[in-house]
């Protein structure tokens, strides 16, 4: 296989995973690396720098259209930033240490859990409680567009949300993920957001959760240019892709699928790594 | 008002990011051709973890190494700016935060920024 033929798959593929990200809100990081790992033999340490910069593209070019649209909750984003940046930066001094095959096995782990979150059915948003004082001094109360007009809400259970904040940032400076499936966790079952509001905020704050470890994968050698571009332009423009067909899209078809593609990968990432073979 | 703030932060906030993705995505087509055309038909290996060279692991390396015309440097200029484009979004916050007096939210900002901050400074990426 010569330079062409890898940046022909590679993009193709991360055309694929920009496309079904954009229509399902699971990420690109997720297939990018075992399709380099698994698919085409790539060393895991390339592979993961390679899935961070795809996913600070996939993050920036969705979150810019969510963003003007009014879904997104910035002071919410900004706030738990602090705890995801700092697990991120945790994460990726773990990743120079940790062996290949450990990080491949909580690769699986995390997969099959963001498999199992994202499918399960998310619970009723608390619509007239009264707001939580502890949202109310973090001015964390929002509202956003449904239906022609706005909707208010008030997150609660702010500081539990701000632990699982932390976990998805080590998993994200570990992995090179974004861990959308447990910030949208954190915010649709914990504190009770919105759906909308959960996934969009989500995917505010990923870029600049991988940004906190990018520095430390591109300083150690992680991030190659040859890799990293198939995967960005691939990623942006399948996410593009799949923003415009999102209204015509059948989405649940699509989640079932990418559902099942997952749970296949994260096995057989579990597998290699138990057999030492990643 | 609050909301309003808010509202045009949103807005400002969405064009910074669209156009960073543009420019990186710019960039990345720009050294995309060269390198293709250059190294398209050279075989790759991945399979053994060496590690980018020198020149490719900083920001002043590979800003010199782009200058150079060399098409790696320029394919990895096109990925630092894609980096750099949510650290420009919590400035951008930041600047905002501050010319509205919300003095909560220019702490919790600029908690935020000194972490990436200490994560791009000690890694010795700059």
């Amino acid at each position: 296989m010569n330079v062409l033929e890898l940046t022909a798959i590679l993009g193709t593929g991360a055309c694929a995973a920009g496309f079904v990200g954009a229509l399902t809100g699971l990420g690109g990081g997720v297939v990018i690396v075992p399709l380099l790992t698994l698919g085409l033999g790539v060393d895991i340490r390339y592979a993961v720098g390679t899935a961070l910069v795809s996913v600070i593209a996939t993050s920036s070019g969705a979150a810019a259209a969510y963003v003007k649209e009014g879904y997104s909750n910035l002071r919410l984003g900004i706030f738990f930033e602090v705890a995801t940046t700092l697990g991120a930066l945790g994460g990726a001094f773990v990743a120079a240490w940790a062996p290949t095959n450990a990080i491949a096995i909580v690769f699986g782990i995390a997969l099959l859990s963001s498999a199992a979150f994202s499918w399960q059915r998310h619970p009723a948003a608390v619509r007239d409680a009264p707001p939580d004082p502890l949202a109310v001094r973090l001015k964390l109360t929002g509202t956003f567009p449904e239906d022609g007009g706005t909707r208010g809400y008030a997150p609660r259970k702010i500081p539990a949300a701000f632990g699982l904040m932390g976990v998805a940032g080590v998993l994200s400076g570990l992995l090179g993920i974004g861990s959308g499936a447990f910030k949208v966790l954190a915010m649709d079952r914990v504190m009770r957001l919105p759906y909308k509001v959960s996934t969009t905020t989500s995917n505010f704050m990923i870029g600049v959760t991988a940004a906190a470890s990018a520095g430390i994968y591109v300083s150690r050698g992680y991030v190659d240019p040859g890799l990293a571009m198939p995967v960005v332009l691939g990623v942006l423009a399948g996410a593009a892709l799949g923003t415009r067909v999102l209204a015509t899209a059948r989405a649940g078809a699509l989640r079932l699928f990418f559902t099942a593609v997952i749970v296949l990968l994260a096995l057989e990432m579990v597998v290699q790594g138990v057999k030492g073979a990643v | 008002m609050v909301e309003a703030a808010d509202r045009r932060r949103s807005r400002a906030v969405g064009r910074l990011l669209q156009a960073g993705v543009t420019l990186a995505g710019g960039v990345v087509v720009a050294g995309a051709i060269p390198y293709l055309v250059v190294h398209g038909f050279e075989r790759p290996d991945y399979a053994v973890f060496r590690g980018e060279p020198r020149m490719l692991r900083s920001v002043t390396g590979i800003v010199a190494d782009a200058l150079s015309g060399d098409s790696r440097g320029i394919l990895q200029l096109g990925i630092l700016i894609l980096i750099a484009t949510p650290v420009s979004r919590v400035v951008l916050l930041l600047a905002d935060f501050w010319r509205d007096r919300d003095t909560l939210y220019v702490a919790v900002t600029t908690v935020v920024l000194g972490i990436l901050a200490y994560s791009l400074l000690g890694s010795g990426f700059l």
